[in-house]
């Protein structure tokens, strides 16, 4: 296996509100290795995105890290100093958001964007270099740098999505995070978008945290898979395991849920229920009260997270 | 199989709005996006159609045209053998008891200060077709049969009160309430996660069953459409460039647009990643598409006749029909 490049311990968010304290996110550990893809899939709430922005210390007041750490190479990124921060971001890691229609600003050039980003960072010179340096991104990722000079509403949904992404590469980052970046494109347009990210991984060797709902989308890419459900990780192990053999009950019902276009389906597994309420998180496992195989010990305590095969891990009483 | 929707020759440009500067000085031509440009299909009673395609490709203007919430520039519609495409706003009105809708967003569908009640049985109110107590009777017994349980309970919440999951059941009941025969669906799960988007599904095909209902659903996703529909019809900038059976154009796709699409629809499973390369560029313009067949520029297979005159529907077997000159 190859090294460790960011590692995550025990870590819990929290969002304190009128109401009381959302836990968003809760014990989360999990590692990231070097040159591999990993998703972070869940549904609306589950506490993915939370968990996305804390690797770059970008959580929104009253979002808090209330517990836990985060380490880049054995570095803690939550102790780090303001300036060090300001370096570590971009330089290390960085990350695409969604909706790259609101990333982009309507009245600047493509080339103002990139020009904007290496001055943050301290490492623009001059017009000239930085051009030629934006323009190689822009070709790496399949885009004539001639449209460096052109405006955001000058180019299509895809190609807007691709200069996010190049603005995330022009200071060579070794971890890529990105948040549901293909949510707004169309089919072939994502397609197209997961070769990219293939081609990140494999040409550059750069580290990809892939945040989505979309599991599909996942399998065509990632090496591992974390499930996230109720600010917890349920399970994680390879795409492969994953997929063929899930092993807690929230995971087998996610995958039963989504239609597959080479497999005449029956029926979908239907869940009930709704997750649980994270301002008063349930003291036992938060899939109990919709799982089937629920049994009485799951409402009552949190089920360890084990590894019970190889590189796979899950947090579920039917296996203790 | 008897019909219950036919449409024929379907057309829909919308003018593109011009600058004062333009309408002023220049003498440019008024522009138009070519939204639905010559489409004729028809559904069976009880059939799902599926209408496929990317965004821009004209598959909601088309379901909003079905219905007369948009009206055509020109083309007819027929339902259960009748032309409705000119009959007056009174008959239309009673006619839409028969012809639902229900659209993407659950959220925006429902106005925040009615309640759910409230919501699901305006139309029977507005159909003349029972009020008062009875109203609130059939709601609740809609209620129940799409799972919004325990109905009495929820017949009271306003829709901010309620999960994602449970507001697209509320639009599925109001939609439902007056009994209808045909239910356009517009992307009805796009927004919802992934286990509300199959529970809806779920629901939808049990519903079809018990109202006996036929649907025309509009969605992007064709995995979702190969689950749900009998037919589908693949939309490439307006045009129905292939449409048959779900066996027909999943099986046996034979325009290269549709494969494409096949292509890149992502597969659950990461032994079955996709290895074959996608077409180049994006979906152009609605307002000047390239001439020919649509999809020629970014076709691998185009020949020179491609490029001029559009390309008929051509029965390849009985009921699949492709826009593509080349031989299967």
């Amino acid at each position: 296996m190859e090294k460790t490049i960011l590692e995550v311990k025990d870590l819990s968010i929290d969002y304190p509100i009128s109401i009381g304290t959302v836990h968003a996110v809760r014990n989360v550990s999990f590692t990231l290795h070097k040159g591999e893809v990993l998703g972070l899939v869940g549904e609306s709430g589950c506490g993915k995105s939370t968990l996305g922005l804390s690797f770059l210390r970008l959580l929104r007041a009253p979002g808090r890290v209330a517990g836990g750490s985060i380490e880049f190479e054995g570095r803690d990124i939550m102790s780090m100093k303001t300036e060090e921060l300001r370096l570590f971001r971009g330089n290390k890691m960085a990350m695409v958001f969604q909706n790259p229609l609101t990333s982009l600003n309507p009245l600047m050039r493509i080339r103002d964007h990139f020009f904007e980003t290496l001055k943050v960072h301290n490492v623009f010179t001059n017009r000239t270099e930085a051009e030629k340096k934006a323009g190689d991104v822009l070709e790496r990722l399949g885009i004539d740098r001639q449209r460096l000079h052109e405006y955001p509403h000058q180019m299509s949904g895809g190609m807007r999505q691709r200069i996010m992404i190049g603005l995330g590469l022009i200071l060579d980052p070794e971890i890529l995070i990105a948040d549901e970046p293909t949510t707004a494109l169309d089919v072939i347009v994502e397609a197209t978008f997961v070769d990219l990210l293939k081609l990140l991984k494999e040409e550059y060797n750069i580290s990809i945290i892939l945040i989505s709902h979309n599991l599909a989308m996942v399998a065509e890419i990632a090496n591992r898979i974390a499930v996230m459900y109720g600010g917890k990780i349920a399970e994680i192990g390879t795409a492969e395991q994953i997929f063929a053999e899930p092993m807690h009950p929230y995971t087998q019902g996610l995958i039963g849920c989504v239609p597959n276009i080479n497999v005449d389906q029956e029926s979908l597994v239907s869940m009930a229920g709704s997750p649980p309420d994270l301002v008063v998180p349930p003291p036992g496992c938060p899939f109990a009260d919709r799982c089937p195989k629920g049994m009485d010990i799951c409402r009552q305590k949190m089920p360890p997270m084990k590894e019970y095969r190889a590189n796979q891990q899950t947090a579920c009483w039917l296996y203790e | 199989m008897e019909e219950l929707i036919r449409v024929t020759n379907l057309i829909k440009n919308f003018p593109v709005q011009k600058s004062v500067l333009d309408m002023l000085f220049s003498g440019k031509k008024q522009q138009y996006v070519h939204a639905v440009d010559d489409v004729s299909f028809s559904i069976g009673k009880g059939e799902v159609l599926g209408l496929a395609g990317e965004s821009g490709s004209g598959k909601s203007t088309t379901g909003r045209l079905l219905l007369r919430l948009l009206e055509a520039t020109s083309g007819s519609i027929f339902y259960d053998g009748r032309d409705i495409s000119t009959i007056g706003k009174e008959e239309l009105r009673r006619l839409r008891m028969k012809m639902q809708v229900v659209f993407q967003d659950p959220d925006s569908s429902l106005s925040p200060r009615m309640t759910v009640g409230q919501a699901i049985s305006d139309p029977l109110r507005i159909q003349g077709l029972a009020s008062g107590a009875e109203a609130k009777r059939r709601a609740i017994q809609i209620m129940e049969q799409v799972g919004l349980t325990p109905a009495e309970f929820l017949y009271r919440k306003y829709p901010h009160q309620l999960s994602g999951g449970q507001t697209q059941r509320v639009v599925l009941a109001r939609a439902l309430v007056t009994n209808p025969e045909f239910v356009v669906a517009d992307e009805p799960i796009a927004m919802a996660d992934v286990s509300v988007r199959a529970l809806i599904l779920e629901l939808m095909k049990q519903l079809k069953r018990e109202f006996n209902l036929t649907y025309l659903f509009i969605t992007h996703d064709l995995a979702t459409a190969k689950y749900l529909c009998d037919r589908i019809a693949i939309m490439y900038l307006g045009r129905i460039v292939e449409i048959g059976t779900k066996d027909q154009v999943f099986r046996t796709p034979h325009h290269p647009y549709t494969k494409a699409l096949l292509q890149a629809v992502p597969v659950p499973d990461p032994k079955e990643r996709r290895k074959d390369a996608l077409p180049r560029g994006e979906i152009p313009s609605a307002v000047n598409p390239p001439p020919g067949c649509h999809f020629h520029p970014r076709c691998p297979f185009a020949i020179d006749p491609c490029r001029s005159g559009r390309p008929p529907l051509r029965e390849l077997s009985p009921g699949h029909f492709s826009a593509c000159i080349l031989e299967p």
